[in-house]
Formats: C-alpha cells, sequence, structure tokens
C-alpha cells in the first residue's frame, strides 16, 4: 500500500486537486476534499461555485481533467456505482411512465434483483404513505410527490454513499424534517452522505464536516465545531437586570460593549473582548462589579454568518 | 434492462398498436386497391344507340338490323334507321341510353365518327369503338382488293411476339425473370429501408431528449455509462422496429392471401412451375384473333401475368435477397440511430432539431434518388459507388441485389457499412456523453466538433 492510500483508509472519499475545464472556464481550481466514511459532509458554495461539477465527478458522470478520485483508497470505477447513490439537483423522471415501474428499472439499473427491488419499494411506499401512487404517471404526480418518490430512487439500493444534490430544495418544512431523519438514520446504519446546500440551518444540524467552495475553490474546510471555533468573534451574550448606563460606564476598556437590546425576557447585551487571549473571566469579573449577571453565554458563529464572511473575503481579496 | 424497458415501454403504447395493425391495412390496400379497380368493370349495361348512315356497319339479323360491332357484357348495340339524330336531342336524357354512336356516310373517306352523349364518355368505351371500327374498315378495305381468302391470310399473318427474359446464370441453367417484379422488390426494400431508418432513427432521438429534458438523464448516467444507455436504447427501439415490421409482414400477407382468395379466386390459384422451353412452343402457336378477344381471354391473359410474376419472384435468389435485406435493414438502421442519438444529445427540445437534422438525411434521400435511377441501370458507376458508400449503400443496394451482384461488392459494402456503423458509434457515444449534459447551449455542428475534442 502506498503512502495516500494508507492516508485515506479512513476516508470513504478522497478527491485530491481537481481541476475541472469547460470551454474557457474553469469549474473546479485544485479542489481536494476528504470525506470519513459514517460522516455527513456538507459542499457549500454560491451558485456556480463549482459544487455540482464536483459531485458528477465523483459519480463518474463527467471526468476530471487533472486529480483523481479514491473511493476507500482505491481509484474509482465502474464497480462502484452500484455502491453510489445520487439525487441530482435538477430532478427528474420519465413523465410517461409508471412510478412503480420506473422506481423497478431505475432500482435494477443499480444492480438489484426485481424481486429484493419491489420488496424494498413496497417498504419504502408504505413509510412514505404513498402506496396509492404506484400505478400512477410521473407526470400526475405534484413535484414534491415526485421528489419523494426520487428520494426513495436514491436511497433504495442502500448504497455507501449518498450524493445529495439540494436535497431539500422544493420540499416542504414537514417534508424537509422527514428527510433529515431519514439522512441521519441511514448515517447511523453506516453510510456515508454527502450534500451539497445553501441550507445553512441543514449544515449545523446534519454536517460533521463541510467543504466551501467559491468560484471553483476550496475557500473553508473542515470539522463544523473546529471551524466555528476558529470564527468566534470574542463575543458574549449577557443578559442582566440593572441600569444600563452603569453598564456602559463601568466597563473595563478591554471590553466592548457592542449594542443592548431589551426584550421581555431582559435586557441583553453583547459584549466583545478586545484582545483575544483575554479570557472570559476577566469579563465576568468585571461585570459582576457593575451588574447582576443572569446569564452569560458565548456567541458563536452560525454557520450562516461564516459562509457570508468567507465568501464576502474572497471576493474583497480579489477586488485589492 | 434498458433494451428491455426501451422496447417494453414503446410496445406497449397506443401509438405502436395502431401502426401494427393500421400499417399492413394500408400495406395491403395498396396493393389490392389498383388491382381490384383493374379487374372491377362497370357491371352496368350501357346501351349504345347507333345511326349507321354508311351501312358500312349493319347488317340484317332475324329482328332487324344488328351492328357489326360485336357486343361485349356491359355494351350493347341499338341500330336504329330513319330518325335524324336531332329527334334524339332533346328526349335523350330520359331514354335511358348512354350514346349515340353516328357513323357518317363517308367515314371511308373522312375517317371519323361522333358520340352523343349527355355523360362524359368513357375512355374504355371509345377506344373500344374505336379499334373495331377501325379493324373493320380495315377489312372492308383490305376486301376491295379482292384478294382470295383474304381473311386466312389475315390470321396467318396476325403475330403478337411474347418477349421473355431468361438470364443465364453462370451454373448453366436459365432463369426466368420479370424485369418489372425485380425493380418491384427491389425498389420496395429500399423504400422500407428508408422508413424505417428515418422512422425509428427520429424516435430515438425523441427518446435521448425526453431524457435530456425530463432530466432523468443524470440519475441514469450515475448508474450505467453513457455509452451503455445509448446502445441500449438504439438497440430497444431497434427491436421494436423489427417487431411491427414483422407484425406487418405476417399480418399483410394474411391479408392479402385472405381478401385474394374473396376477391379474385382465380389469381389465387398455385401457379405451376413453368419450364421454360417447352412453353415457348405452345404461346407460339396460340395466335389470337386480336379483334375477337373476349373476356374470357383477358381474364387467362391475367393469369398469365400472376403467373409470371410468381415465377419472377421465384428466380430472385431468396436467400440472398431476404439476408441482404436484414443486413442492410439493422446496420442502415443502427448507422442513422447513432448519428440521431447525437442530435437529440445536442438539442434541448425538438424544434431546434430541424436545423441539424437536414445534414443527416441528406444522404438517405440522395440514396432513394440514386436508387430510383438504380432500377433502371443497376450496374452503372453511379449505382455502383452509392451502393457501396455506407451512407447510401442500404437503399441503393436494395434495388441492385435482384439484378445480382457480385459477391465482392456485397462483401465490400456490407464491411464498409459494419466500419463505418462502429467508428460512427464510437464518435456519437464520445458526443452523447458531453451532449446530454449540456443545457442551453447553442446547438451547431461546431458545437459538436468541440464535444468530440473533449478527451475523457
Amino acid at each position: 500500500m502506498n503512502r495516500a492510500s494508507e492516508l485515506s483508509g479512513a476516508n470513504l472519499i478522497t478527491a485530491s486537486e481537481i481541476v475541472k475545464d469547460f470551454s474557457g472556464h474553469r469549474a473546479l481550481n485544485h479542489v481536494s476534499m476528504e470525506v470519513p466514511e459514517g460522516s455527513i459532509y456538507g459542499l457549500l458554495g454560491p451558485n456556480g461555485a463549482g459544487k455540482t461539477t464536483l459531485l458528477r465527478i465523483i459519480n463518474q458522470i463527467t471526468a476530471p481533467d487533472q486529480g483523481s478520485i479514491l473511493f476507500k483508497g482505491v481509484p474509482i470505477g465502474q464497480e462502484h456505482r452500484h455502491m453510489i447513490g445520487y439525487l441530482p439537483e435538477e430532478r427528474g423522471l420519465y413523465k410517461k411512465m409508471k412510478v412503480g415501474e420506473q422506481a423497478l428499472y431505475l432500482a435494477q439499473l443499480k444492480g438489484l434483483s426485481r424481486q429484493e427491488a419491489m420488496k424494498r419499494l413496497k417498504m419504502w411506499f408504505r413509510k412514505f404513505e404513498i402506496e396509492a401512487w404506484w400505478d400512477k404517471k410521473v407526470e400526475e404526480l405534484s413535484k414534491g410527490m415526485a421528489q419523494k418518490v426520487q428520494f426513495i430512487i436514491t436511497v433504495l439500493h442502500e448504497p455507501r454513499l449518498l450524493i445529495f444534490d439540494e436535497p431539500f430544495s422544493g420540499f416542504d418544512p414537514i417534508n424537509v424534517n422527514l428527510l433529515k431523519q431519514e439522512i441521519l438514520q441511514m448515517k447511523e446504519q453506516g453510510a456515508t452522505i454527502i450534500f451539497s446546500t445553501h441550507n445553512m440551518a441543514s449544515v449545523e444540524e446534519l454536517c460533521d464536516h463541510i467543504t466551501l467552495v467559491n468560484e471553483s475553490k476550496t475557500v473553508l474546510q473542515g470539522e463544523i465545531s473546529e471551524i466555528r471555533e476558529r470564527y468566534r468573534a470574542n463575543k458574549y451574550l449577557v443578559t442582566f437586570s440593572g441600569s444600563e448606563e452603569r453598564l456602559a460606564s463601568g466597563l473595563d476598556p478591554r471590553f466592548e460593549l457592542v449594542r443592548v437590546e431589551e426584550n421581555g425576557m431582559g435586557r441583553k447585551a453583547t459584549i466583545r473582548i478586545k484582545k483575544e487571549e483575554e479570557g472570559s473571566g476577566d469579563l465576568i469579573r468585571n461585570l459582576l462589579e457593575i451588574t447582576e449577571i443572569k446569564a452569560f453565554l458565548e456567541i458563536l458563529p452560525g454557520m450562516n454568518d461564516i459562509f457570508i464572511q468567507v465568501v464576502n473575503e474572497t471576493i474583497q481579496k480579489k477586488g485589492s | 434492462m434498458i433494451i428491455q424497458r426501451e422496447y417494453l415501454t414503446r410496445i406497449r403504447k397506443k401509438s405502436f398498436i395502431i401502426m401494427s395493425v393500421l400499417g399492413p391495412l394500408i400495406f395491403a390496400a395498396y396493393i389490392l386497391i389498383p388491382i381490384y379497380f383493374a379487374t372491377m368493370e362497370d357491371k352496368e349495361e350501357k346501351i349504345m344507340v347507333v345511326i349507321d348512315d354508311s351501312k358500312l356497319f349493319t347488317e340484317q339479323g332475324a329482328d332487324g338490323p344488328v351492328c357489326v360491332i360485336p357486343e361485349t357484357e356491359t355494351l350493347k348495340f341499338q341500330v336504329i334507321e330513319g330518325v335524324p339524330i336531332a329527334t334524339f336531342r332533346e328526349t335523350f336524357e330520359e331514354s335511358g341510353y348512354y350514346g349515340l354512336l353516328f357513323i357518317p356516310s363517308n367515314i371511308l373517306a373522312s375517317e371519323s365518327s361522333l358520340i352523343y352523349s349527355t355523360k362524359q364518355t368513357s375512355v374504355e368505351i371509345s377506344e373500344y369503338l374505336k379499334r373495331s371500327m377501325e379493324s373493320e374498315i380495315e377489312h372492308l378495305k383490305l376486301a376491295q382488293h379482292e384478294i382470295e381468302e383474304i381473311e386466312k391470310i389475315l390470321a396467318e399473318v396476325e403475330t403478337s411476339i411474347n418477349v421473355r427474359n431468361i438470364k443465364w446464370t453462370k451454373d448453366g441453367k436459365s432463369k426466368e425473370s420479370n424485369t418489372g417484379v425485380v425493380m418491384g422488390v427491389g425498389y420496395l426494400g429500399g423504400m422500407m429501408i428508408f422508413f424505417f431508418i428515418f422512422f425509428f432513427g427520429s424516435q430515438v432521438m425523441r427518446g435521448v431528449i425526453e431524457e435530456k429534458v425530463s432530466r432523468i438523464i443524470e440519475v441514469i448516467v450515475s448508474s450505467v455509462k453513457p455509452f451503455q444507455l445509448m446502445m441500449g436504447k438504439i438497440i430497444g427501439v431497434g427491436l421494436t422496429g423489427l417487431t411491427q415490421f414483422l407484425i406487418w409482414m405476417i399480418l399483410s400477407v394474411m391479408l392479402i392471401t385472405g381478401l385474394k382468395a374473396a376477391f379474385f379466386p382465380e389469381l389465387s390459384q398455385t401457379p405451376t412451375e413453368q419450364v421454360v422451353s417447352s412453353d415457348l412452343f405452345e404461346q407460339g402457336a396460340s395466335g389470337e384473333d386480336r379483334v375477337n378477344r373476349t373476356e374470357e381471354a383477358v381474364a387467362s391473359d391475367d393469369m398469365e401475368t400472376a403467373q409470371e410474376i410468381f415465377a419472377s419472384l421465384k428466380s430472385i435468389n431468396a436467400g440472398v435477397m431476404i439476408g441482404s435485406f436484414l443486413f442492410y435493414f439493422i446496420f442502415g438502421y443502427l448507422l442513422y440511430a447513432s448519428m440521431f442519438a447525437v442530435i437529440g444529445s445536442a438539442v434541448d427540445n425538438e424544434t431546434d432539431t430541424q436545423q441539424l437534422i437536414f445534414p443527416v438525411i441528406l444522404p438517405l434521400i440522395l440514396g432513394i434518388y440514386v436508387m430510383i435511377s438504380a432500377i433502371n441501370n443497376p450496374d452503372n458507376a453511379l449505382s455502383f459507388w452509392f451502393s457501396i458508400i455506407p451512407f447510401t449503400s442500404p437503399v441503393v443496394m436494395m434495388v441492385r441485389i435482384p439484378f445480382g451482384v457480385p459477391w465482392w461488392q456485397l462483401a465490400l459494402s456490407g464491411s464498409l457499412l459494419i466500419g463505418t456503423f462502429l467508428g460512427m458509434t464510437w464518435v456519437a457515444g464520445k458526443v452523447y456523453r458531453t451532449g446530454i449534459l449540456m443545457y442551453g447551449k447553442k446547438n451547431s455542428y461546431k458545437e459538436i466538433w468541440k464535444w468530440l475534442r473533449y478527451s475523457s
């Protein structure tokens, strides 16, 4: 075993230095990604960043111009097709074909036997309570209904790797929750999941790792908890009772009062520690002198903020 | 799997079933209606009034004057003497007469007669009258020369030459062929290949567009290679076509035999094998008097033609014919289907196909033109080259085969076709895999060329 495969042993997918050019424009510029087995991996980025292209390359729909994809340490090939389930962003089914027939057909293309596919389909259709759709044509279904069918088709062959391109777009909140639960359950059963999304709330909720791509390049990568740690702004939310003026005047110059909000629960102040080295202990000590603390909480940045911040940073860098 | 789906979904379509049933009906109608019209004659009896001023065409019969022109089953004559034409004019429509033949007294000199009628006289009847009168006058004129036994001499002089084509083959046998039938078979074969390619080729194209437009393509190519999908589609549609074709053939044969037995019992008698040599003399001996040609004679003549047709069909080497038909049928289709698949992959909707499809069907249409000329000159340079060039060979070769094509030409044309098919499929596969994922690109052959050069 060479070093590379040793290193990637724990990873289900190792994408290294992927480059893909489309006539005149570079869709992916030396993008690397390591997806640990059994994790949920988020692929983030603004529209047109190259997310779908990367997912297509992992699916062997298109081939990269440079770079390689390893599946469990071996270069990805035909034998892996059946181990991957893919839900593309642009959903589509044969409009004139009946739902059940179509699901059977697509499942068999993924290597399931007809009987096995039938058995599992019946189970899923019961689970999603859509047994009545079996003999309907796809064109008779609503968009959301068709998406449900397509989700079933994607996961039916119980692949080791599931790739969802914008899985939540077009679903109502109830079905988004249903989907999230299914995704978490599949993770528990040992599947690895990669999904691309704009929905940052779902990233925080589901993902273990993320890669943020912008303008064809990786701009942020790593474990979610680690990233949020990295982007902490040393801000604290203090719920207090007492006068606002006293708080403002009594605060040590090492700390900055960002803003004070008031609602039914009491007054809340957002305070920033100017120097990173200073701990929160000093702030608490300072606050105890000047007010009565009801709650003290570090503000960790949401993925949404990080996303916007990082994307803006790269735009500024490009501008300067 | 893919083949199966393509095949089953198409076969279950309503249009397929309708076409399967309608096709042979149309086909049978196409063959039978002309025969029907040809044999069907107006059974209504028509009475023609004859006013013969010349007295050359009337003789005294038992019940008064009778016209010398022989009556047929449907055309009767009634000679009326001493009544001027003008008296008929006003009451003619109510009288029920079909027409009035007026033969002027100076017919020998003027060589003209008149038919008065309220309706348009049918060409058949006026031709019959013309021929009869001509021969009667010829007889009269000849009689004026007072040659002895003139009738007998005439009968001896009367000749009818029957030209039969007998081809010497290398193994020393003589084969009789009817050029018309040979042409017909080749022409039919070529035409069928043309329509098959065109019809089912564009079905492949539509299928590709459907997958692209419905966006299911991405799901499928994540499961199977694009090339597998393309070939699956082409073969599936091809099998559909073959199935339909088989149904057509079987139903047509059944229909034609059925209808033939019902309407033309005389044709359905099994034609006996004609032995060329012994038959020739019989034919020569049976000189018929053309003037007194009866209905019966016409019928037996039809029989003869029918027998000739069957004999000619036998003279075409059926094995070679069917074998090469299937070969060109299948590979011609495969070649064009892959091109149609490329077009399908290059566009976003069906209306955009128009401009791209033209260069593809151009050689096919060219093939049809050459085929028509090749019927007359199956062995000239034009026919030769176009039956070798793969894009036109399926259509053109079909009309050449009945006339006999050297084996090396068949082999060359066939292997070129297979070679081009393989090359075209390879190219098509490359373009296809790029094309199916492209949306909103302007579709031109320049763009397709670019996709082809994407190495991956």
